[in-house]
């Protein structure tokens, strides 16, 4: 799992009209990884994506693939590479079958009818595979995108908003799509803008904002490091002030007394154990409460506290 | 990765499927089109014609209709064969493939010179039930066709590049390529036109085609066949330029 895969170095990219999409982003990604890019409207992401993929023609910095640079051995790295993009964009009035077998040969595969019927099954599209691509739901026509990407088995695969409108039910279908994609051991790359996908599958998360790349790291780690708890303590009296052997926690007294909030901890557990220590210390100054609200934080929530940082910075 | 002649093959065989998938467009509309110039031209009008330098005036106007329909459509065919991925955005998927300019011009404008091609076969044989001509130099017949087919793809090519709306895709065949081919010696020869206007129609570059491709058919043309040659081979170096230039910096297809 530590293979660099993709090595991007200074890359940056001025679009006419000096609008700065990229800059001096430095990314590597490992072989086998799940890799979430997160970022607001704007941010650079699908720029990022169409650099690797020849989309976009970066204004500096060097991208390498599979251990070569992509500007020179572009033909070998991109038949290695899939890109599933944000917008439904395919031919409406092509079958599905065709039109993933179009895809396979684009890339320089002989066809290979058994592999298409396995990624079609694998989409739950077999069914679906004589019928025109304009006959489908938005949810299958996305489907049908991620066959193409798959049709010519690549090792390093983009998913720029893989679940973008479609409904709960086929998401979580889709992540388990990916979660098997991994473990045949494709690369992943994924932009959403649903944090709660990157939280559930990602291996690793990277946040982005005006083209730069803000954090890098596990997402496990980065939960820990930046994960908070919250603790809402509704109390039985009012309080005027809080005594010194509760002010010592991370808390403050509110709703005219009526509360006391809780905010602190790690992404690890610390946190419910200072929830734990504060309500015997709650008990010992003889303050009774009647419930007890809490909740760690997501990595949406960190997602959105880093970026309103730098905001605000 | 050396050239990848399966993905020049997807892009080549996609593209006469969607010939195929629009055969009425494609294929019957300019056969109706060319009967009906048969029927007023040929039939009504030309049989009170003079023949000229010897041929039936029937017979005269079918490189020159042949020409008025390869032109328009090979240009279109070709032009709407690359715009319409850039228009509905499934370009992304040919841009991000291992396809370089020369699988991509073989893909695309091969299979439009293909469709050309077959468009001349059958307008040739539409023309069979109107009047009875032969064709003198067969083979150079079939090698100018090819080589304007050719030409004229890039060029379409081009056009569905420059093109950022349907406006624009459909302006060049309407108003200069048919315009140009009817100016261009399709009725008539130039000679019979007066003076200044027969040296004036020489400044037309489709006069040239029109008349190379009647020399293939009858032997006899305004100009000669090795000048019609030579700026037919001349286009089609500057339109391979234009395009290896495009792919070279990536003009309207890379951002």
């Amino acid at each position: 799992m530590s293979e660099p895969i993709l090595s991007i170095s200074g890359l940056s990219k001025v679009y006419k009209g000096g609008v700065k999409a990229l800059d001096d982003v430095n990314l590597e990604i490992k072989k086998g990884e799940i890799f979430a890019l997160l970022g607001p409207n704007g941010a650079g992401k699908t720029t990022l994506i169409g650099a690797v993929c020849g989309l976009v023609r970066p204004s500096g910095g060097t991208i390498e693939v599979f251990g070569n640079d992509l500007g020179k051995e572009w033909r070998s790295a991109r038949a290695r590479i899939g890109l599933v993009p944000q917008e439904l964009s395919t031919d409406m009035f092509e079958t599905v079958y065709r039109a993933v077998s179009y895809s396979r040969g684009l890339f320089g595969h002989a066809p290979d009818k058994v592999r298409i019927e396995e990624v079609l099954r694998s989409l739950s599209l077999w069914e679906k595979k004589d019928s025109q691509i304009r006959e489908l739901s938005g949810g299958m026509k996305r489907r049908v995108l991620i066959a193409k990407a798959l049709a010519h088995e690549p090792d390093l695969l983009f998913l720029d908003e893989p679940t973008a409108g479609v409904d709960v039910e086929l998401r979580k279908d889709m992540w388990q799509q990916i979660a098997a994609l991994r473990e045949r051991g494709t690369t992943i790359i994924l932009t959403t803008h649903y944090i709660e996908e990157a939280e559930e599958m990602a291996d690793r998360v990277g946040i982005i904002r005006k083209g730069q790349i803000l954090m890098v790291d596990d997402k496990d780690a980065m939960m820990q490091r930046m994960g908070r708890t919250e603790a809402v303590i509704e109390l039985a009296e009012p309080l005027a002030s809080l005594p010194a052997s509760i002010a010592k926690f991370p808390v403050e007294l509110r709703d005219d007394g009526k509360e006391i909030c809780y905010r602190g901890g790690d992404g690890a557990g610390g946190g419910r154990q200072d929830v734990a220590d504060l309500t015997k210390a709650l008990i010992a100054a003889d303050i009774n409460y009647r419930g007890i609200d809490i909740h760690d934080s997501s990595l949406e929530d960190i997602f959105v506290g880093l970026v309103s940082e730098q905001e605000e910075a | 990765m050396g050239f990848n002649y399966r993905g020049a093959w997807s892009i080549y065989q996609r593209e006469l499927m969607r010939a195929f998938r629009t055969a009425f467009q494609s294929l019957i509309a300019p056969v109706i089109t060319t009967s009906l110039y048969f029927i007023v031209f040929g039939s009504a009008i030309g049989s009170r014609m003079e023949p000229i330098g010897g041929v039936e005036y029937a017979a005269f106007i079918i490189p020159g209709l042949l020409m008025l329909t390869l032109l328009g459509e090979t240009t279109s065919n070709s032009s709407f064969g690359i715009y319409m991925p850039r228009f509905t955005g499934t370009i992304y998927e040919l841009l991000s493939a291992p396809v370089g300019v020369a699988e991509t011009l073989i893909g695309f404008v091969g299979a439009a010179a293909t469709k050309s091609l077959i468009l001349a076969a059958v307008i040739l044989g539409t023309a069979t039930l109107f009047v009875d001509y032969e064709i003198k130099y067969p083979l150079f017949a079939f090698g100018f066709i090819m080589l304007v087919a050719a030409s004229f793809s890039l060029f379409g090519f081009i056009l569905g590049i420059w093109a950022d709306s349907f406006e624009k895709l459909g302006i060049i065949p309407v108003l200069i390529l048919t315009p140009l081919t009817f100016l261009g010696g399709t009725f008539y020869s130039l000679d019979m036109l007066p003076d200044p206007w027969d040296k004036i129609a020489l400044a037309n570059p489709i006069a040239f085609l029109v008349s190379g491709l009647r020399w293939t058919f009858y032997g006899t043309a305004d100009v000669s066949i090795g000048v019609s040659l030579g700026l037919t081979l001349g286009f089609l170096a500057v339109c391979t330029g234009i395009i290896a230039y495009i792919f070279k910096t990536g003009w309207r297809l890379r951002e």
